[in-house]
């Protein structure tokens, strides 16, 4: 008899990030409920309360206590995960920091949701993306089977890198969409994750260690620089810990997919749900002979400078899709870090920012054409006039 | 009831070489505390004096498994290496006795802090968290907190020819921590090392959260000999403008009463935080003070069931 080990279920996103917990059976868990992130929180409250999970969830009484109560069970040697959105990841802004400073294995998944004010409690990126210079490794997902597979492997990737790991998807978008996901038995995944392996941890009380100590002018930027080493060289990890998990899966994850970006001359970027819109797109232009191609992040943190560099080379015109406002006055924070990584190309591809579906704003198969459609005069010119620029939006 | 003799062959949790002000009460508090304790302990430690003093890196102070994580979240931080001490002694893990204590200063406990120490209260983790109440945010410069007295000279409270120092009466968190109904919650002083200790191996015992207020005359900030600490606290409690008593389960208990409560100007005139009160313009304002201490102490004596 062969033992079943994949199993066809139909989830939202919120319930395949839950499923994914209970299947690492995290030591614990501190979370606080927010929209859109509630409903994963929810589930996995459930799990505890019908002892699926050995977890010890701590349902803390704010964001900021939820990470520091992370940050103290992880330092104390425990498997620790925690969930957010919006608002709770701003108020655990300073707490981030401690987490990646101190070096700390947390896995977090961040139901991207726009930020305050105008109050909005529906998916775009400003969350994640005001916290992108926090030390945290950030991956992305399109559908709730990448949330799924992308919570699996962050396990694996945070303890392995120390780093704290953020899996980002879609609120509402993918957080409550039910889509149909493979998922694994629980000895497989248990498999697949292993045993924490902690070098130091305050339970151990015959060697007691101090952490977070006062780090003043004559160190402080040592450990900086170590800690950014180790983002600097986590993605070989990230690239190992993907190429084991297509092994079980047969599903590839790379630090970005590249859908028929080879032969396109025409190319966006985009991360999250908007990326399998913009598929369909390609779709339907690759039909009336357009070349149009997408590049995917996956892996925004660390940043892939040479995949993307190398994969947007020779195209004739390029969009960055940004679903958040930098506020910088010239572009979203994504747009900046592709044309920088674009620099040093011996010829340089025009390209534009494209603000988009703030606060959740719909974006559909027509609004993608629509950006194609803008880069065509933009690649005979071979050059581009107003590079800052909003899609769907009344001015 | 512990004996000096035999805490005195303990491997003292806190070495010497610290950086605190020389005449600091609070090594002493974390010596007291710490010794109680009969099983390992592991201690978080919320931004403040101590945290700075006691550890720069590659150094430490301390002897026990020690963390340090922000300013107002000592509480939620230690729920959380609680939270993973009863998850791995679940899963085997871990197979031994350990307890687990915060200290926060007030401004980490009284003011920033409150909500995260409420939450862990509520939550019902077995630690303890020990405040050491020196009565204004002392790390960044002697600004005025929730626990400020009424009239002290802080740098943000500053006396001046028109306010004579802070304007409000301190926050009684004591009464609001006794108000989470957690099995244990005190208050006491260093001077009183006994008292102090028997409360901390009562909190150590009790299957949950508790919770005692230490009062650590600072000498920085109250202004006052470097050999005075201890005296000041011993007079805090014999003015009964710090009264030392515990909440067992929402029974109050005096365990110290002064055998002739003094006026609360003997505790004030060693400080130069007050100075300013004693001009004849400012005279009535120690009365003013030693009214609401009055006015406090029945209240308390009454909750004894001594009034």
């Amino acid at each position: 008899m062969v033992e079943k080990t994949k199993e066809l279920m139909a989830l939202t996103g919120n319930e395949a990030a839950a499923y994914a917990m209970k299947q690492i059976n995290p030591d614990v868990v501190a979370a606080y409920p927010i929209t859109p992130q509630t409903e994963l929180m929810q589930t996995f409250a459930q799990y505890v309360a019908d002892g699926l999970v050995d977890t010890e969830l701590v349902t803390v009484e704010s964001e900021h206590s939820a990470m520091s109560a992370c940050v103290g069970a992880a330092a104390a040697g425990a498997r620790t995960m925690t969930a957010t959105s919006s608002q709770g990841l701003a108020l655990m802004w300073e707490v981030l920091y401690i987490a990646s400073g101190l070096r700390l294995p947390i896995v977090m998944s961040v139901v991207n949701r726009a930020l305050s004010a105008p109050i909005n409690i529906h998916g775009d990126h400003s969350d994640a993306m005001g916290a992108r210079d926090a030390g945290w490794i950030q991956l992305w997902s399109e559908n709730a089977q990448e949330v799924y597979d992308n919570v699996l492997q962050a396990m694996r990737i945070a303890e392995e890198v120390f780093l704290p790991v953020m899996v980002n998807y879609d609120g509402f978008i993918i957080s409550h969409g039910v889509e149909v996901v493979e998922t694994f038995s629980d000895d497989v995944v248990q498999a697949f994750v292993g045993e924490r392996k902690s070098p130091y941890k305050l339970l151990d009380v015959d060697h007691p260690i101090t952490v977070g100590a006062l780090d003043l002018q004559d160190y402080y930027m040592e450990h900086k620089r170590s800690q950014a080493e180790a983002m600097r060289t986590a993605m070989p990890t990230i690239l190992k810990v993907a190429e084991e998990f297509a092994e079980i899966s047969g599903r590839k994850y790379g630090a970005i997919e590249q859908y028929r970006l080879d032969d396109a001359e025409l190319a966006i970027v985009a991360l999250g749900s908007s990326c399998g819109t913009a598929k369909d797109a390609i779709d339907e232009l690759r039909e009336e002979g357009i070349k149009a191609g997408l590049l995917k992040i996956r892996v925004f943190r660390p940043f892939p400078w040479e995949e993307i560099k190398s994969a947007l080379a020779g195209k004739k015109a390029i969009a960055v899709m940004d679903r958040a406002e930098g506020m910088s006055g010239v572009g979203g924070p994504v747009f900046h870090e592709i044309r920088s990584c674009l620099y040093d190309l011996p010829q340089r591809p025009p390209i534009v920012n494209y603000i988009y579906g703030l606060g959740g704003r719909d974006v559909d198969v027509a609004d993608i054409k629509k950006v194609f459609r803008d880069l065509l005069p933009i690649a005979s010119a071979g050059k581009v006039e107003d590079f800052y620029r909003y899609l769907g939006v009344r001015e | 009831m512990a004996r000096l003799r035999d805490l005195a062959k303990k491997p003292s949790p806190l070495t010497s070489g610290h950086r605190a002000c020389s005449g600091c009460a609070f090594p002493q508090i974390a010596r007291q505390v710490l010794l109680a304790a009969d099983t390992p302990v592991v201690v978080v430690i919320a931004t403040g004096c101590m945290e700075v003093a006691t550890t720069i890196f590659p150094y430490t102070a301390w002897n026990v498994p020690w963390m340090h994580c922000a300013f107002e979240n000592a509480a939620s931080t230690l729920s959380g290496i609680e939270a993973a001490y009863r998850a791995l002694k679940r899963r085997g893990v871990i197979d031994r006795e350990i307890r687990f204590v915060a200290f926060g200063g007030d401004g980490g406990t009284y003011d920033i802090g409150l909500q995260a120490l409420s939450g862990a209260l509520e939550r019902g983790h077995r630690l303890l968290y020990v405040c050491y109440d020196n009565q204004a945010y002392m790390n960044t410069g002697i600004q005025r907190s929730g626990a400020t007295p009424r009239y002290a000279h802080t740098t943000t409270s500053p006396a001046g020819n028109v306010i004579p120092g802070k304007l409000q009466w301190r926050k009684d968190l004591t009464e609001i921590v006794v108000a989470h109904d957690i099995p244990y919650v005190a208050q006491s002083t260093p001077a009183h090392w006994n008292d102090l200790i028997t409360k901390v191996q009562k909190a150590l015992a009790v299957d949950g959260p508790s919770f005692i207020n230490v009062l650590q005359p600072c000498r920085l900030g109250w202004t006052f000999e470097a050999d005075m600490a201890i005296e000041l606290a011993r007079l805090a409690a014999d003015t009964c403008i710090w009264p030392l008593y515990e909440v067992v389960n929402g029974e109050y208990r005096l365990t110290y009463r002064p055998k002739e409560k003094k006026p609360v100007e003997e505790w004030l005139k060693l400080q130069r935080r007050f100075r300013h009160l004693f001009t004849e313009k400012n005279r009535h304002l120690i009365d003013e003070i030693q009214a609401e201490v009055d006015r406090r102490w029945e209240r308390l004596l009454k909750k004894c069931g001594l009034a």
